[in-house]
C-alpha cells in the first residue's frame, strides 16, 4: 500500500514545509537508484521521462528499467558513467518539499560534498549491506559532522543481496555506533537513525514492501518527513547582515524622503518591532521602528526571512554591517582559525592576498598558518607540510584586512561560515568553518 | 533575549526569501545587473519578487526583453502593460534586428528563432556593459539546468562551461566578473513549476490571457497540438498549416509561453489559477515535453545550447 498513493490528486498546499537533504554515497551503493526511487514512488517523474529512461535503459542491454538513470546529468558525465557535480532534484509529498543536493561519494570530490552538505539538514549515508562501514563511510560521516549537518540518517542498502538478514543489519549498525563514538557524532544533539532498504525494490523508502517484518522503525519518506527543518530546534542569537541599503529619496511621495531601510536575511533569531538593537562593526545603537516586506508592515521577522528594517535614529549602517540585538553582538574580530577544505585545482599559496567573503562583508586576508590537515579516512590530524590542495581539509588562521564579525560555526552555520575568492580569477577556491576568533 | 521559533517558514515563504536575498545580493555586488522580462510566468514571479525585495525603492536594474518577432500579441500587450505598471524602465531588443545586421543568419525564413535570441543577448549586454542577468531558469525544467548555480558564470563569449563553474556553498554567493564576463543569476533556481503556479495563486498575480484555456485552430504536427493562423503585431500570419493537415478549434492553454513557432499548447479547459494549480498537479507530462518542441531533438540538446550562449 502506498501511503501517497492519492497524492497526485489533492490541490496542494500553500502552507507545505521544507527540508533540504543530501545523500552521500557512491553510484554502487545505489545512491543515484534510491534518488530515482524517491522520486518515481512520490510520482515526481512524468511519463515523458520515464519513457526516455526507459528507451535508454533498452539501448544498454538492461532488462528493467535503470532509476539512476533519472539523475544522469551533463553529457560529459553520461559519456564518462560518472558524477562529478552537485545536482540539485526536487519533490513534493503534498505536506513537504524536499530539495535533495546530490554529490558524488568518491575520494576526489570531497569539496562537491562539502558544497552539498552545506546547505543541508539531513544527510543520508548510503551503506551497502554486504560491504558493511567502509572507508568511504567514515569520511561521509565527518564531512557530514565538520559542516555540521544535525540529522543523519545510515540507510543500510541492498539488504535484498543478503536476504534481508535482520542480524546483518545489526551488524552494521553496531559496527557504525562504534565508529560514530569514535569521532563523537553524536555530539551537540545530533541524531543517527539507520534504515535497512532495498532501493533497487522500493523496500522500505516510500513502500514497507514484505521482506523486512523484523523491521518495525520508521521508512526513509518517514523519517524526512519528520526531520525537523532547519533553524526550528534551538535558540539563536538575531543575526541581520545588511544586503542593500533603500534610500527612495528621489520618490514622488515626499513621506519618502527619509526613508531608510535596511534590507536583508535574518540569518538566524528573530526580531520585533521595538527592540533594541545595535549596528556592527559601529557599535551605535538603536531600536527597531518598523519591519516590511516590500511595502507590507509585518510585527516580527523570523530565521530565514527577507526582510527591511527600519530603525527609529538616523545612523549609518551600509552593505557588509550587520545588525543584531544589544546584548548578545558577537565581537568583531581581524584574526580566524578555520577549518578550510581547498575547493581549487591551484592549491592555496600562503604568500598570496585572498578574499574572504563572510555574510555580506568582504575583507583581504592572508593566510597566517596552517596548523594541521585533516585525513578524511581515518579523521587522524596530520602534520600540515606546504601548501593545500584540492580536496584537503586543514585548520588554518587568517589575518583580516577588516573587521568580521563571527560566531563559531558550531553554533552558527551563517555566521560562522565564509568562501574564499582568488582576485586574479574571481573564483571560489575555499570553505571555511570558524573554529575561533582570535 | 533569544526566543525560539516555533514554526519554521513554509516552503513558498522560504523560496521567497531565498529569491529575495538572492535578487539583493546581485544589487549588492553587480555593478550594472539587468532583469530579462519576457512576460511568461516565471519572469512575472520574479518582478512581485523584486517589489518584494526593492519597494518602496526603485529597482536597481532595468527590466529587458529579448523579442524573436514571433511573439504572442497578448504576451506582448502584458509585457509592456505590466512594466507601464511598475514604472520601471524596459529595453526591448530583437532578433530581427540582429537578423538585420547580419548577425543572425537564419537558414530559412520559417526557421525557429529561438536559439538566436543567445546571439541578440550578447549584442545587448556589450551595447549596455552589462556584468549580470537576473533570469527566471529553473532546476527542475530539465536536466542539464540540475547542476546549474543560482550565480552561474559566463566567459566573454557567453559560454557556459560546466567544467568551470564556481563552486556554491551555504548562501554565500561569489557574483565578481571581470571586464567583458557575466554572471547569470537565477533567483527561483530552487522552484519547481508547482511552486511557481501556487506562488502565482497565492499572489493573485495577473498573467497573459493565453496561459489560461481558451479555442485556438491548431493541428496535429509530430504528435503534437502545434498552433496555427497566429497572427503578429505587424499584421503577418505565421504558422501556416501545411497541405494535408486538418485545422480544428481546440479548448487549449499554455503551460509555457515562448517563440511561436516553436511552443505548443496541452488541451486544457483549466480557465481559473486553482484549475491550472490541480491540473499541474495531475499533470503525466513534464512542463517542457509537453510544449518545446526543440528539446526533443536529442537528450542533451539543451545543454548544447547554453555552452552556445542560450541563456
Amino acid at each position: 500500500m502506498s501511503q501517497i498513493e492519492n497524492l497526485a490528486v489533492q490541490t496542494p498546499a500553500h502552507n507545505d514545509s521544507l527540508l533540504r537533504f543530501m545523500t552521500c554515497g557512491s553510484v554502487d551503493d545505489g545512491k543515484s537508484t534510491l534518488i530515482g526511487r524517491l522520486l518515481y514512488d512520490t510520482k515526481t517523474i512524468l511519463a515523458d521521462t520515464l519513457t526516455q529512461i526507459e528507451r535508454t535503459s533498452k539501448k544498454r542491454g538492461l532488462e528493467a528499467v535503470d532509476l539512476s538513470l533519472l539523475t544522469d546529468g551533463l553529457q560529459a558525465e553520461r559519456e564518462q558513467g560518472i558524477t562529478i557535480d552537485v545536482a540539485y532534484r526536487y519533490f513534493s509529498t503534498g505536506t513537504r518539499k524536499y530539495i535533495i543536493a546530490d554529490a558524488p561519494g568518491h575520494e576526489q570530490y570531497t569539496r562537491n560534498m562539502v558544497t552539498a552538505a552545506s546547505t543541508a539538514n539531513l544527510a543520508i549515508i548510503l551503506i551497502d549491506a554486504r560491504k558493511g562501514v567502509l572507508t568511504q563511510t567514515r569520511r561521509h560521516s565527518y564531512l557530514a559532522q565538520l559542516v555540521g549537518i544535525p540529522h543523519i540518517v545510515v540507510a543500510i542498502n541492498k539488504m535484498d543481496l543478503v536476504d534481508y538478514s535482520q542480524a546483518e543489519f545489526e551488524r552494521i549498525r553496531a559496527s557504525y555506533l562504534e565508529f560514530a563514538e569514535q569521532i563523537n557524532l553524536q555530539r551537540s544533539g545530533r541524531d543517527i537513525t539507520f534504515v535497512p532498504m532495498s532501493a533497487l525494490n522500493g523496500d522500505m523508502i516510500v513502500d514497507r514492501g514484505d521482506s523486512m517484518p523484523w523491521y518495525q522503525g520508521p521508512t526513509m519518506l518517514e523519517l524526512l518527513e519528520a526531520a525537523p527543518a532547519a533553524h526550528s530546534e534551538r535558540a539563536e542569537p538575531f543575526r541581520f547582515p545588511v544586503q542593500f541599503v533603500c534610500r527612495p529619496q528621489a520618490s514622488d511621495n515626499p513621506e519618502l524622503h527619509d526613508f531608510r531601510g535596511f534590507m536583508g536575511r535574518v540569518e538566524s533569531g528573530d526580531i520585533q518591532v521595538g527592540d533594541e538593537v545595535t549596528a556592527l562593526p559601529s557599535g551605535l545603537s538603536s531600536r527597531v521602528k518598523a519591519i516590511q516586506l516590500g511595502e507590507a508592515k509585518l510585527e516580527q521577522a523570523i530565521t530565514e526571512q527577507s526582510v527591511t528594517l527600519l530603525l527609529a535614529d538616523e545612523i549609518d549602517i551600509s552593505r557588509g554591517d550587520m545588525i543584531v540585538r544589544k546584548n548578545e553582538a558577537p565581537s568583531p574580530v581581524k584574526q580566524i582559525n578555520a577549518m578550510v577544505c581547498w575547493l581549487s585545482e591551484t592549491a592555496l599559496s600562503p604568500a598570496r592576498t585572498y578574499i574572504i567573503r563572510h555574510t555580506t562583508r568582504e575583507t583581504k586576508a592572508k593566510v597566517g598558518e596552517i596548523a594541521y590537515k585533516i585525513d578524511v579516512n581515518t579523521t587522524e590530524q596530520l602534520a600540515a607540510e606546504g601548501s593545500l590542495g584540492m580536496n584537503d581539509i586543514a585548520s588554518i588562521s587568517f589575518k583580516l584586512a577588516q573587521p568580521l564579525m563571527v560566531d563559531r560555526y558550531e553554533n552558527n552555520r551563517a555566521t560562522g561560515a565564509f568562501i574564499i575568492i582568488d582576485e586574479a580569477s574571481n573564483n571560489t577556491v575555499g570553505a571555511g568553518m570558524i573554529q575561533a576568533a582570535v | 533575549m533569544t526566543t525560539l521559533n516555533q514554526q519554521p517558514l513554509s516552503h513558498l515563504d522560504w523560496l521567497e526569501a531565498e529569491a529575495i536575498h538572492i535578487l539583493r545580493e546581485v544589487a549588492g555586488q553587480c555593478a550594472n545587473p539587468v532583469l530579462l522580462f519576457s512576460g511568461g510566468k516565471d519572469s512575472l514571479c520574479i518582478l512581485r519578487l523584486a517589489e518584494k525585495a526593492f519597494r518602496p525603492g526603485r529597482f536597481p536594474f532595468p527590466l529587458m526583453h529579448i523579442d524573436t518577432g514571433h511573439n504572442y500579441q497578448e504576451v506582448i500587450n502584458f509585457r509592456d502593460q505590466r512594466a507601464a505598471e511598475l514604472g520601471e524602465r524596459l529595453i526591448v531588443r530583437s532578433v530581427e534586428d540582429s537578423i538585420k545586421r547580419g548577425s543572425v543568419v537564419l537558414k530559412s525564413a520559417d526557421e525557429s528563432r529561438n536559439k538566436h535570441q543567445s546571439v541578440t543577448l550578447l549584442e545587448a549586454i556589450e551595447e549596455f556593459g552589462f556584468d549580470c542577468c537576473i533570469g527566471g531558469a529553473r532546476r527542475d525544467e530539465e536536466k542539464a539546468r540540475a547542476k546549474e548555480r543560482i550565480m552561474s558564470f559566463r566567459d566573454e563569449f557567453g559560454q557556459w562551461d560546466p567544467k568551470n563553474q564556481r563552486p556554491e556553498l551555504w548562501n554565500l554567493y561569489n557574483a565578481r566578473s571581470h571586464k567583458g564576463e557575466n554572471i547569470r543569476a537565477f533567483p527561483i533556481s530552487n522552484w519547481t513549476e508547482m511552486d511557481v503556479w501556487q506562488y502565482i495563486e497565492r499572489e493573485q498575480l495577473g498573467l497573459p490571457s493565453i496561459y489560461f484555456a481558451h479555442n485556438r485552430d491548431v493541428v496535429l504536427r509530430n504528435g503534437a497540438i502545434f498552433p496555427v493562423n497566429v497572427p503578429l503585431a505587424n499584421g503577418e500570419i505565421i504558422n501556416q498549416p501545411k497541405a494535408g493537415e486538418t485545422v480544428e478549434s481546440q479548448l487549449v492553454r499554455f503551460r509555457t509561453v515562448g517563440d511561436i513557432t516553436c511552443t505548443a499548447p496541452v488541451p486544457s479547459d483549466a480557465d481559473t489559477l486553482s484549475k491550472i494549480v490541480l491540473e499541474t498537479a495531475t499533470t503525466t507530462i513534464t512542463e517542457r515535453g509537453a510544449t518545446r518542441l526543440d528539446d526533443q531533438t536529442s537528450d542533451a540538446s539543451m545543454e548544447q545550447r547554453k555552452k552556445e550562449g542560450y541563456f
